[in-house]
């Protein structure tokens, strides 16, 4: 496989410095791709794609009638992350998880952040994510965010920055899982002497997190998985997980309350359930509490969860911590909770409930890219440079309309890596989504979820407008240490040759 | 186990058992076919057997070979259909994807998608014997990774119970279809009848093992052997012992007793192939016999569902 051509325009390649040099965190695999013979590569590909379809590694497609699963674009080539890029990611992390579980706690009860003028009142009392169910609670151990992705991406000065905060019920563990998987199966040798760091103990961890905060008193805590069923999106990850951890994947039907207590449905009766690791949104999450109309949650179910009968992770409420104006408030509260300064920054964000900021995004409309606050999965976003004039005159219409839920960014110029295209290797943008756990201690898996724009150019790495993944590697030692041993190792290969 | 999982589990059961009786059917039928039949008289029973004869006329009119195993084979709005039971069996193994092994849903999910393109491509080319008995080799594959994997436990009993309730119901049909007209009458055994009942035999794997037990295809033994046999595991009988003690071994109640009407019913009807001379079932008239053998094995199918499954299920069937 050939390298030619290869050409990552001004944009940071995480493979290839400027001069076309291998980097040599890179520098291994690129020796081991170029020593494959022709079309080999394209073989593997098309043996993951179907040990991925064989598997039913798929996620739903909303808006199509029949077949409306589609596997997960995979791609053959991993994306590696130095050691010494991942250690400050690591730290960066746990430090914001833990800046924001306190604040959320804060928030729900006494708003000293409030009250001492970090974050104004009305910021707060606006965000649509805020629960007013929650108010006067802690949850066990005072543990909002227990399962967290934070995405990442790497501008053209080459450092990672935090691009958004998904506390509420963020997916895409189970690809991690699942291509690291198929990457093992299908091309075993291009691991051999790399140290990857491994991921496949999620599950355990993930299990261990969630009996860490099962309600006081309870030795053996049942624990289940609650998902919207198998029409959602990410129906996959949730049996997967379920499946992983040896707990019941559970609807909303299977569940009711008796007794004060949350039970499921058997084929002998009630039993009672202690941990729900629940994936669906607040919204749905009770009826009695939420929104009525909701089919998919248990009547009653946040009376036993305040009560301390049950606990729920994520935490209901913890998702006005990742509003994405109030995430231009996070290099401060990791000051004032931590006394810290921010390890991982921030993509600078202008806050259009702000007059004066908002008037500068108006005016720079063009070069910007604009979100609402509240939404999640690329909705309602507008990239300035490549929206049509209506596109942004649209944008300016609904910021002017409601400041409030609008934040502003520059255009971020995402990293490339070497990705399997068409007519060869090309460079390709990708972001990254890492997974933290937050039960006895914070733990972040090792790498996490790379999400690549198949079509040359596209920034948009979402699944749904032709974005794929990678298996992410995380080596465990310096490039120095890791290029030493795989020189040690050709060396000795040509010694046994030699003889 | 949640109710919603043990009833998915039952009926994944019974669509991969369902998919390969089909298959069977059609392969007996296959081999049945003589010159002197006309094609509808050959292939129109197979449609009367699975009860879809109206949904078939409307659709297809004339039960010509390649409708019928069009109908049977790769038509998604019939519910009996191959690639139907492929799909639903799949859906819900998909439900329930955590309670079994990832072989078994791997599995079944091949099986799924190898229909899935043959019902798209639609192929006639494709009703072949290699077709069809690669549907039976999926649904063994299934069942043998599933007896590898599964842990003995509540889950494999519904498993079991619903491959034997619906195996039990598929043989008395293969019977019913291929004995239909005849009386017992051991004067008809001319050669063409003698090849008529072997073949029936082979449709349900049994003629070996048949051969062992009775020697001479006699008709009275083929019906004896595959209603009443204690040890053949495709007979009825031996189905429904099976499905009996996996009821028994789920709720713990001593056979003999019950503890719901699943039981009593399941424990009254194996009773009855326990102490049933084939004579006595000749006497009462085969076909007669099979119909009543059917209505009871609804209602025990529809026992189960009350006695265990309150909620519905992803995708169930009747």
């Amino acid at each position: 496989m050939r390298f030619h051509g290869y050409d990552s325009d001004d944009f940071y390649d995480e493979a290839f410095d400027s001069q076309g040099r291998p980097r040599p965190v890179a520098e291994p695999l690129i020796q081991r791709l170029t020593s494959l013979e022709e079309n080999e590569l394209s073989r593997r590909q098309h043996a993951a794609d179907a040990m991925m379809l064989n598997l039913g590694i798929t996620f739903n497609v909303y808006g199509h009638e029949g077949g409306t699963e589609k596997i997960f674009p995979f791609d053959i080539i991993p994306r590696i992350v130095s050691a010494e890029d991942w250690a400050p990611i690591e730290r960066g992390l746990k430090q914001r998880i833990r800046a924001l579980n306190l604040f959320i706690d804060d928030l729900y009860n006494d708003q000293k952040v409030i009250r001492d003028g970090i974050v104004p009142r009305e910021l707060i009392e606006t965000a649509a994510t805020l629960r007013p169910q929650c108010r006067d609670f802690h949850p066990q151990h005072n543990i909002w965010c227990h399962i967290t992705g934070i995405d990442l991406v790497r501008n053209s000065d080459g450092a990672f920055y935090v691009l958004e905060d998904n506390l509420r019920v963020p997916s895409g563990v189970s690809y991690v899982l699942e291509n690291r998987e198929v990457m093992k199966r299908t091309f075993p040798q291009v691991f051999e002497g790399l140290p990857v760091a491994s991921v496949e103990n999620y599950p355990e961890k993930l299990l261990t997190t969630l009996q860490n905060v099962a309600p006081r008193g309870v030795q053996n805590p049942t624990t289940v998985l609650l998902t919207p069923g198998i029409y959602n999106s990410a129906y996959f990850e949730h049996s997967f997980l379920a499946q992983q951890m040896g707990i019941e994947l559970v609807q909303g039907s299977d569940l009711v309350i008796s007794d004060g207590y949350v039970c499921m449905k058997t084929t002998r009766g009630l039993k009672r359930v202690d941990v729900i690791y629940r994936r669906i949104d607040d919204d749905f999450l009770d009826p009695k509490a939420f929104r009525p109309d909701s089919l998919l949650g248990v009547p009653g179910l946040m009376d036993v969860y305040r009560a301390g009968r049950v606990s729920l992770a994520n935490a209901p409420g913890n998702g006005v911590a990742d509003d994405k104006a109030v995430y231009a408030y996070v290099p401060k509260l990791i000051r004032y909770y931590l006394g810290e300064d921010i390890i991982l920054p921030n993509v600078p964000t202008h806050l259009c409930g702000d007059p004066k900021e908002c008037q500068y995004v108006l005016e720079n409309l063009a070069e910007l890219v604009t979100k609402p606050t509240n939404e999640s999965g690329g909705y309602g976003i507008v990239i300035g440079p490549r929206a049509s004039r209506a596109e942004l005159d649209a944008q300016r219409d609904r910021i002017r309309a409601n400041p409030r839920n609008y934040v502003a960014q520059p255009m971020l110029k995402l990293s490339t890596v070497p990705t399997l295209a068409e007519d060869g290797i090309g460079a390709r943008h990708v972001d990254l989504r890492p997974f933290i756990l937050y039960g006895e201690e914070i733990y972040v898996l090792p790498g996490g979820l790379t999400r690549v724009a198949l079509r040359k150019g596209s920034t948009v790495v979402n699944s749904s407008q032709g974005g794929g993944s990678k298996d992410t590697w995380v080596l465990k030692r310096p490039c120095d240490a890791v290029n030493g041993f795989s020189n040690g190792g050709e060396a000795r290969q040509q010694q046994q040759q030699s003889l | 186990m949640l109710s919603r999982v043990a009833d998915s589990l039952y009926w994944m059961s019974r669509y991969v058992e369902r998919a390969e009786n089909v298959a069977r059917f059609i392969d007996v039928n296959e081999k049945l076919t003589d010159d002197t039949a006309s094609e509808a008289d050959t292939w129109a029973p197979l449609i009367y057997a699975s009860g879809d004869w109206p949904q078939f006329v409307e659709k297809y009119r004339h039960a010509t070979r390649e409708n019928v195993l069009t109908f049977l084979t790769f038509d998604i709005d019939s519910e009996n259909s191959i690639v139907s039971c492929a799909r639903l069996a799949r859906e819900n193994a998909r439900a329930v994807r955590e309670s079994i092994s990832t072989p078994m849903w791997e599995e079944l999910n091949k099986f799924y998608l190898t229909m899935s393109r043959a019902a798209y491509a639609r192929e006639p080319a494709y009703l072949t014997y290699e077709f069809f008995n690669e549907v039976k080799l999926s649904c063994h594959l299934f069942r043998g990774v599933s007896d590898a994997t599964l842990s003995r436990g509540e889950g494999w009993h519904f498993v079991r119970l619903g491959r034997l309730v619906e195996r039990a119901d598929k043989t008395s049909r293969i019977v019913d279809v291929k004995t239909y007209g005849w009386t017992g009458d051991s004067a008809v055994e001319n050669q063409l009848a003698i090849v008529h009942w072997s073949s029936l035999l082979h449709s349900v794997s049994a003629l070996e093992m048949y051969r062992r037990l009775h020697g001479r295809i006699r008709p009275t033994n083929v019906a004896r052997f595959l209603l009443l046999d204690g040890e053949f595991p495709r007979s009825v009988r031996y189905c429904l012992r099976g499905a009996e003690s996996s009821l028994h071994a789920m709720t713990g109640t001593a056979t003999g007793n019950f503890s719901n009407r699943a039981e009593q019913l399941i424990g009254r009807l194996r009773a009855q192939l326990d102490y049933t001379r084939i004579e006595d079932i000749l006497h009462e008239g085969l076909h007669d016999f099979i119909d009543r053998l059917q209505g009871e094995l609804n209602q025990i199918g529809g026992a189960i569902e009350e006695s265990f499954f309150p909620v519905q299920p992803a995708a169930a069937g009747v």
